[in-house]
């Protein structure tokens, strides 16, 4: 996890297009300057990048389900919730599921776990636009085989 | 029988906190009843599972950006349930 490139997932372990659900994991760095402000002497980790978390979990599986024709842009978070606190060093899993394809949009929800024990849920809206430019899509597609996400089989 | 008016109306009500009473089929969901396009992906997604369709809504915003279909074809609530029939009917045959 790289908090200050909005980075948020360090590798995805497991997508299932067929049945719409994919697993991502990450570790919360030690260090980050996020942490100088949040909070001082008491870092923690901010409940809106655990949304972003989820978010770019669950926005990897909708760019597979469209064999990455477009990208998802998170438009809305319903029930977001923070149920216990994330330190510097957790190592988090999140598995998301994406509950409906409509047209331009998809709906989404996800789950973050720390050893188990859930951190955080929520409910996400995508809207779903065109790449902008080739060379963003290229660049998106190099950020995804870090993640180890088999671009090429889906875009083949 | 409830028809598919009244069903658009009902989600409309509780998606966007809308009281029933003031949503009309000559209703404009934009103009009239002021639904922006982020709770009109709300209500397509509660209509795409009422009637087990997918309103095609990019297909729909091109019509309508292109000058080739006037938004009130979708927009108007008794146009888009006459849309969204036509989905279903498309759907089973």
């Amino acid at each position: 996890m790289r908090l200050e490139y909005f980075q948020m997932i360090d590798r995805i372990v497991d997508m299932d297009v067929d049945a719409r659900r994919v697993r991502a994991e990450c570790t919360v760095p030690k260090e980050s300057p996020i942490f100088e402000g949040h909070f001082p002497n008491y870092p923690l980790m901010p409940g809106v990048l655990l949304i972003e978390c989820m978010a770019q979990t669950t926005g990897w599986l909708v760019c597979a389900l469209g064999r990455f024709t477009a990208m998802p842009f998170l438009a809305g978070v319903k029930e977001g919730k923070f149920r216990n606190l994330v330190f510097p060093g957790d190592t988090l899993e999140f598995e998301g599921t994406v509950v409906h394809e409509g047209s331009g949009y998809a709906m989404a929800e996800c789950t973050g776990r720390r050893d188990g024990t859930k951190v955080c849920d929520a409910q996400l809206t995508f809207r779903i636009r065109p790449f902008p430019s080739p060379q963003f899509r290229e660049t998106f597609f190099a950020w995804g085989e870090r993640l180890n996400l088999p671009i090429k089989e889906f875009v083949k | 029988m409830s028809t598919t008016y009244d069903k658009v109306a009902e989600i409309i009500a509780e998606t966007c906190d809308i009281p029933r009473e003031t949503i009309k089929p000559e209703s404009h969901a934009t103009k009239d009843l002021e639904i922006d396009s982020l709770d009109f992906l709300d209500i397509a997604f509660a209509i795409d599972k009422a009637f087990g369709i997918k309103l095609p809504l990019e297909q729909w915003t091109q019509e309508v950006n292109d000058g080739t279909a006037p938004a009130d074809k979708y927009f108007v609530l008794k146009n888009l349930s006459t849309r969204i029939d036509e989905l279903i009917a498309a759907k089973g045959a």
